[in-house]
C-alpha cells in the first residue's frame, strides 16, 4: 500500500489540501471555542446548527439566487439572532447551574433540529453548482478548488474580526471578564446573562459564516453536522478551549494531520491520527497549544 | 450496514437513546377505485407491516423505499385488491426502525400484535439481521426490499425472502458485465483502481473485485478504502491521478460518490471509465442531473427495471410526477410489495404459514424486472440480477445486458 | 464544563467525611450496633432500604411476565431493562463519581467484540464469552481510568478523552482483520442457556432483568459503601478529599473499572440478543448517549435514577410516536422537545422530583 515515490509526489499537495480543509474546521471550531470558553458548556447542538445554516444558504441560493458568499450578510446576523434567542430562552432556563442539564438540553436541541430538518427538507443530500465550483487555483504545484481557497481567507478574516472584537470593544471586555470569573463580573455590574447570550450568538454567527464558505465545496443533508462535531471538538481542545488563535492553528493542524494520515495510513485508518493527537494533547497538555493553564 | 446509497448506521447519531415500539398507524393505503358500493360488504383489509428506517442515519433510502411500497399499494388496491379474497384491500401498518436494529426488532413484535400477515422491509442489512429473526418467532414472512447481505438468507430462517440479487450475486454479475463491456470495446481497459467505503458493502465489494479481476486479465493498481463520511477527496483524487488507471471502480454511498466525482473533475482526473457496483449515485437520476458533466458516462451495476417493459418507465414517471426522485430503493420497495401481493393472492388467506408457503413456492413472472419468474432457494430469488446503467446526457439509461439495453454503452467513456 | 460541585446533598458530603475517617474504627455494622454517629446509622439504614426497594422491584419485575402476555410489552420492558443496565453502568462513574464519560461505547463495544470473537473464532460457549467480555470491560475501564486520572483529567477534558477513545476503537475495529473489519461479526443462531440465546422472549427478559438488577445493586452498594463515600467526597471536592487521605486517583480508577465492567455486560447482551455487530453499531456515539441519557433524566447519582430514566424515556418515546406516528421525524422532534422541557422543569431529573416537592412543602410550612 505504501509507495515511497507516490507519497513523495503527493506530499506537497496533501499538505496544501490539509491546510485548506483545516481552515474550514477552524471556522466551525471558532464558534465552539467561544461558547466553551465563556459558557463552559460543550455544545452538542453545534453540528445541527451548522446544518441549519447550510440549509439557509441552500434555500437562499435556490429560491432567491443569492450567491453563497453574498449570503454572508444574511447568515451572520441571522445565526447571531438565533443564537441569542436559543441561549436566552432555551438553554439558560434549563441549565439550573448543572452541567448535565446543559448536556441534555443541547442534545435535545440537536434531536429537534435534525428531525425538523428531515421533515421539512426531506432527507436527501443537496449540493449547489456555482460558476466557480470547478474553478481551480495553482498553489506552487498543488491544485486547489476556488471555494476551498476562499474558505481559507474566510477563516483568517473571521479569526481577525473576533480577535479585534474581543480586544477593543466593551462587549469583548465584558465577555473576557465573564469567561474568567462569572461571579466577579456579576458583582461589578456586568449583565452576565446577556453576555452569555451574546457569546452564544457570536458563536453561531461564526457558524453562519462557516456555512457560506462550506456549501460551495460540500453538500448538505440533515445529518451533515455529525461529520464535523468531533473534528470541531478536536480543534478546540488542540488549540486550547477559548482561544481563537488556537482554533485557527488547531484547525489547520487537524486538517494537515488528517490529510497526511490519510496519505500514509489510508483514508480509513488514517482518521485515527487525529484522535491519537487529540488524546495525547489532552493527556500531556490539556490546556491546549494556546490555552491558559486550566 | 451493507446497502448502497446511504451512510452506515450511527455516525454521530444523537437521536439514539430512544426506542419506541408504539406505532401501528394504519396508513390506509391511498385508495383509488374502492369507492362504489358502500352497501356491499367489504372484506376485512389485509394488514401488512412496512418496517423501514424512516429517521436516523439511513432515513433517506428508507423513505424512498416507503414511497415505492405506497405506489405498489395504490396499484394493488386500485386494481381491485386481492381478488382471491373478495377484493380485500391491503392496509399498510408503517413502522419506523429509526436506523437501529434493536428498534426494528421491537417493532416486529408490535406489528405482530397488530396482526400483520407479513412484513416488507427493512432496507438495511444490519437491521434485517435483527428483524428477520424476530419475525421468525412469529412465523411472519419478511419480504426484503434490499438488505442485500448474503448472511441474512443463509441462517436457515424459513420466513425470509429476497426478490432482488444478494450482494455476492451482484458483485459477480457486476464483474462479468464489466468484462463484457470491455471485451466488446476491444479491451481498452487494463488497469483498475478501486475506491470503496469501509463497511460491509464497500469492503466486501472491493475484496471480491480485487480477487477476481486479475484472473480476467486486469491489473488492480490500488484499493483505496475511505471512511463515512469522508469530507475531502482531494488526496484520493491525487492518488488516482498518480496511478493513472484506465478505470476507477467505486463501491460507496451517495454523498461520497458525488463528492469523489466532483473532486476528480476538479483535479482533472479523467479515467477511461467510472464503474460502480451498487453505487450510491451511479444510477440516481438526481445525481445525474445535479452533477451534470462530472457524472456523464458513469456506469453502475445496480437494481434497475427492464426498460422494455412499459410498466417500469411508467412507474418512474408516476414517481417523478409526485415530485420524488426515482431511485433503486423506491423500485425495490415497490417490487417487494408486489411480490407479496402475488403470494397473498395465491395463499387465499392471511394465515402466516400460508403466506410463507406461497412465497416459497412463488413463480411470479408478472413483473418488470430483468429476472424471469421467481424461484426461491433458501429465501433468495435465483433469477435475480442487477443490470448496468450509464448516465447519458444527464439521464440514467440501461446499456447492458443487450436483451434489456435501451442505449448503446459509451465505453470507454472518458468520465470527468 | 466543570466537574459538578456544590449542588450535591449536604448529607452526602457529611457522610463521606465520616467514612473517610482513619481506618481501624471498625466496620459500619459494628459502629452502627454500638450506636455510633448519626451519619453512619443513616448510611446503614440507607443500605437496608435500598436492598428492600431493589428486592421489591426485582420481585415485581420477575413476576411481571406472568401478567405481560403480549410479546410487545415483554420486549418493551426487556429493552428498558437493557437501557437501565447501560444507565446504571454509566451512573457509577458519572453519577456517583461525577466524571462524565461521553465514550462509554468503548466498554460496550469491547464486551460485544470479545464475546463475539471468542464465539466465532474459538467456538467458545457464549457464557464464557460473557465472562471474558465483562473482564475485558473491567480491564479497559481500569486502563482508561488510570491513563486519564493519572494525568489529572477532569470535567470536559475527561469527557472528550473518552469520546476520542471510543472513536479510536471504532476505527481500529473497522481496520483489523480479526474483528471482521467493516463487515462486522455475526454469531450463529443456537438457542440454549449456555449459548445465552433463547427461543422465547422470556429468556432474554430474565437475562436483562438479572443484569439490570445486578447493576442497580452495585450502584446501591457504591452509594452506601465506604468506597462510595470516598468516591462522593472526591466528586464533591477532590482537594478536600485528598486532604482527608483519600487516594482520589485510585478511587476514580476503581469506579471506572466497575462502570466498564457493567457496560461490557450490556455489550454482550446486545450481541446475544441481536446476533450481529459492526464497529459503528457498538462503538458509535449513540451507545454512549443512550448510557448517559437515562441516569441524567432519572436522577444523577441516585440508585434508582437509571431505572426511572430508562422507563421514562421509553414511555416518552411511545407517547411521541403515538401522537405523531404518521410523521416519524416529527415524532422524534417531539421526543427531543419533551427532553428539553423535562430538563427545564425537572432540573434534578425525575428522581429529584420528590426532593423538590418536599423542599417546596417545607418552605411553605416555614413561611
Amino acid at each position: 500500500m505504501i509507495d515511497g515515490a507516490l507519497i513523495g509526489a503527493a506530499l506537497w499537495p496533501a499538505l496544501v489540501n490539509g491546510l485548506t480543509m483545516g481552515a474550514i474546521y477552524a471556522l466551525i471550531a471558532l464558534g465552539l471555542t467561544l461558547i466553551y470558553g465563556v459558557l463552559h458548556i460543550i455544545n452538542f447542538a453545534h453540528g445541527s446548527l451548522l446544518m441549519v445554516a447550510l440549509y439557509a444558504v441552500l434555500v437562499l441560493f435556490e429560491r432567491l439566487g443569492l450567491d453563497p458568499y453574498a449570503a454572508l450578510v444574511v447568515l451572520v446576523p441571522g445565526m447571531f439572532a438565533l443564537g441569542y434567542a436559543l441561549q436566552r430562552f432555551v438553554i439558560n432556563p434549563a441549565r439550573h447551574g448543572r452541567d448535565e442539564n446543559t448536556l441534555l438540553v443541547t442534545l435535545g436541541l440537536s434531536i429537534v433540529i435534525e428531525n425538523l430538518a428531515s421533515h421539512f427538507f426531506k432527507t436527501d443530500t443537496r449540493q449547489i453548482e456555482t460558476a466557480y465550483t470547478f474553478m481551480m487555483v495553482d498553489v506552487a504545484g498543488a491544485t486547489i478548488a476556488m471555494p476551498r481557497l476562499l474558505a481559507c481567507v474566510g477563516a483568517l478574516v473571521s479569526c481577525l474580526v473576533l480577535a479585534v472584537l474581543m480586544r477593543y470593544t466593551d462587549l469583548g471586555r465584558a465577555i473576557r471578564a465573564v469567561a474568567r470569573e462569572a461571579q466577579g463580573a456579576r458583582v461589578v455590574g456586568i449583565d452576565v446573562e446577556h453576555v452569555f447570550a451574546m457569546s452564544f450568538a457570536i458563536g453561531l454567527a461564526c457558524l453562519g459564516a462557516a456555512a457560506c464558505f462550506l456549501l460551495p465545496a460540500y453538500y448538505v443533508s440533515p445529518q451533515v453536522g455529525h461529520g464535523f462535531v468531533l473534528v470541531a471538538f478536536t480543534v478546540v481542545v488542540l488549540g486550547g478551549m477559548g482561544s481563537f488563535t488556537g482554533s485557527l492553528v488547531g484547525g489547520l493542524l487537524v486538517g494537515v494531520i488528517e490529510s497526511l494520515g490519510g496519505l500514509l495510513l489510508g483514508e480509513s485508518l488514517g482518521q485515527i491520527g487525529v484522535f491519537v493527537v487529540f488524546i495525547a494533547i489532552l493527556l500531556l497538555r490539556p490546556s491546549g497549544l494556546f490555552g491558559h493553564k486550566a | 450496514m451493507s446497502d448502497p446509497a446511504s451512510p452506515p448506521l450511527p455516525a454521530l447519531d444523537t437521536t439514539s437513546g430512544r426506542r419506541r415500539f408504539l406505532r401501528a398507524s394504519g396508513a390506509l393505503a391511498a385508495s383509488a377505485g374502492a369507492a362504489p358500493g358502500l352497501l356491499l360488504a367489504q372484506p376485512a383489509p389485509i394488514k401488512v407491516g412496512v418496517l423501514l428506517p424512516l429517521t436516523g442515519a439511513v432515513a433517506y433510502p428508507g423513505q424512498q423505499s416507503r414511497e415505492g411500497v405506497m405506489l405498489a399499494l395504490d396499484d394493488i388496491n386500485g386494481g381491485g385488491g386481492i381478488k382471491s379474497m373478495g377484493g380485500a384491500r391491503i392496509e399498510a401498518l408503517v413502522a419506523d426502525a429509526q436506523s437501529q436494529p434493536q428498534v426494528g426488532a421491537a417493532e416486529v413484535d408490535k406489528l405482530n400484535e397488530a396482526g400483520v400477515c407479513a412484513i416488507v422491509g427493512p432496507y438495511a442489512s444490519a437491521i434485517a439481521f435483527a428483524t428477520t429473526q424476530a419475525a421468525a418467532r412469529h412465523n411472519i414472512a419478511c419480504v426484503l426490499d434490499q438488505a442485500v447481505a448474503d448472511q441474512i438468507t443463509a441462517r436457515g430462517l424459513k420466513n425470509v425472502f429476497r426478490f432482488g440479487p444478494s450482494y455476492e450475486m451482484a458483485v459477480r454479475t457486476g464483474i462479468n458485465n464489466f468484462h463484457i463491456l470491455n471485451t466488446v470495446a476491444g479491451k481498452p481497459v487494463k488497469t483498475v483502481v478501486v475506491v470503496h467505503e469501509e463497511s460491509l458493502f464497500g469492503t466486501g465489494t472491493a475484496t471480491t473485485i480485487a480477487r477476481d479481476l486479475p484472473a480476467l486479465g486486469y491489473e488492480v493498481l490500488e484499493v483505496i478504502k475511505h471512511a463515512n463520511p469522508t469530507r475531502d477527496f482531494n488526496n484520493i483524487a491525487l492518488r488516482i491521478k498518480a496511478r493513472n488507471p484506465d478505470v476507477v471502480m467505486q463501491a460507496n454511498y451517495l454523498n461520497e460518490f458525488a463528492l469523489l466525482l466532483r473532486t476528480l473533475r476538479q483535479q482533472g482526473v479523467r479515467p477511461k471509465a467510472m464503474y460502480s457496483i451498487f453505487g450510491g449515485g451511479g444510477s440516481n437520476p438526481k445525481v445525474a442531473k445535479e452533477l451534470g458533466e462530472a457524472a456523464e458516462g458513469v456506469l453502475d451495476c445496480n437494481h434497475w427495471f427492464n426498460p422494455k417493459d412499459k410498466r417500469g418507465p411508467a412507474l418512474r414517471a408516476r414517481a417523478e410526477k409526485k415530485g420524488l426522485t426515482f431511485t433503486h430503493e423506491l423500485l425495490m420497495g415497490y417490487n417487494a410489495t408486489m411480490l407479496l401481493a402475488d403470494a397473498i393472492e395465491r395463499a387465499r388467506s392471511t394465515r402466516r404459514e400460508a403466506i410463507v408457503d406461497a412465497l416459497a413456492a412463488s413463480t411470479w413472472a408478472d413483473h418488470f424486472m430483468p429476472y424471469g419468474p421467481t424461484r426461491f432457494v433458501n429465501g433468495q430469488n435465483q433469477g435475480a440480477q442487477p443490470i448496468v446503467t450509464q448516465i447519458q446526457k444527464g439521464d440514467v439509461r440501461v446499456v447492458l445486458p443487450n436483451t434489456y439495453a435501451e442505449a448503446e454503452p459509451v465505453f470507454p467513456s472518458r468520465v470527468g | 464544563m466543570h466537574p459538578p460541585q456544590s449542588n450535591r446533598s449536604v448529607t452526602g458530603m457529611a457522610s463521606s467525611i465520616e467514612d473517610s475517617a482513619p481506618p481501624g474504627r471498625g466496620s459500619f455494622s459494628r459502629s452502627a450496633r454500638s450506636g455510633q454517629p448519626a451519619a453512619v446509622t443513616h448510611l446503614l439504614g440507607g443500605t437496608m432500604r435500598s436492598v428492600r426497594v431493589l428486592g421489591a422491584i426485582g420481585i415485581v419485575l420477575a413476576l411481571a411476565p406472568l401478567v405481560l402476555h403480549s410479546d410487545f410489552q415483554l420486549t418493551f420492558v426487556t429493552l428498558a431493562l437493557y437501557s437501565t443496565l447501560l444507565g446504571a453502568a454509566w451512573n457509577i462513574l458519572g453519577g456517583f463519581g461525577g466524571q462524565y464519560s461521553f465514550g462509554h461505547a468503548v466498554f460496550f463495544g469491547l464486551g460485544a467484540y470479545v464475546a463475539a470473537m471468542l464465539q466465532v473464532h474459538a467456538g467458545v460457549p457464549a457464557w464464557i464469552g460473557l465472562v471474558a467480555g465483562v473482564a475485558a470491560g473491567a480491564a479497559a475501564g481500569a486502563a482508561l481510568g488510570a491513563i486519564s486520572f493519572r494525568y489529572g483529567l477532569r470535567g470536559s477534558y475527561f469527557a472528550l478523552v473518552t469520546l476520542a477513545m471510543a472513536e479510536v476503537f471504532r476505527i481500529v475495529a473497522n481496520s483489523v482483520p480479526f474483528t471482521g473489519a467493516g463487515v462486522g461479526m455475526m454469531i450463529e443462531l443456537r438457542t440454549g442457556l449456555a449459548d445465552l440465546q433463547f427461543e422465547s422472549r422470556r429468556g432474554y427478559y430474565y437475562l436483562a432483568l438479572v443484569l439490570a438488577l445486578v447493576a442497580l445493586a452495585v450502584g446501591s452498594w457504591v452509594r452506601h459503601s465506604r468506597f462510595g463515600a470516598a468516591l462522593a467526597a472526591v466528586r464533591d471536592n477532590e482537594d478536600a478529599a485528598r486532604a482527608l487521605g483519600i487516594d482520589a486517583t485510585r478511587v476514580k480508577v476503581a469506579a471506572t473499572a466497575l462502570s466498564g465492567t457493567l457496560m461490557a455486560a450490556g455489550g454482550v447482551f446486545y450481541l446475544q440478543y441481536f446476533h450481529y455487530i459492526d464497529p459503528s453499531l457498538v462503538f458509535g456515539p449513540s451507545v454512549s448517549v443512550e448510557a448517559l441519557l437515562g441516569p441524567i433524566v432519572g436522577g444523577l447519582g441516585t440508585v434508582l435514577g437509571p431505572l426511572i430514566g430508562a422507563f421514562a424515556l421509553a414511555l416518552v418515546s411511545q407517547i411521541a410516536t403515538h401522537l405523531l406516528g404518521e410523521a416519524p421525524a416529527l415524532s422524534m422532534a417531539l421526543y427531543g422537545l419533551i427532553l428539553i422541557v423535562m430538563v427545564t422543569f425537572l432540573p434534578r431529573g425525575i428522581g429529584g422530583l420528590g426532593k423538590l416537592v418536599r423542599l417546596r412543602a417545607r418552605r411553605g410550612r416555614d413561611a
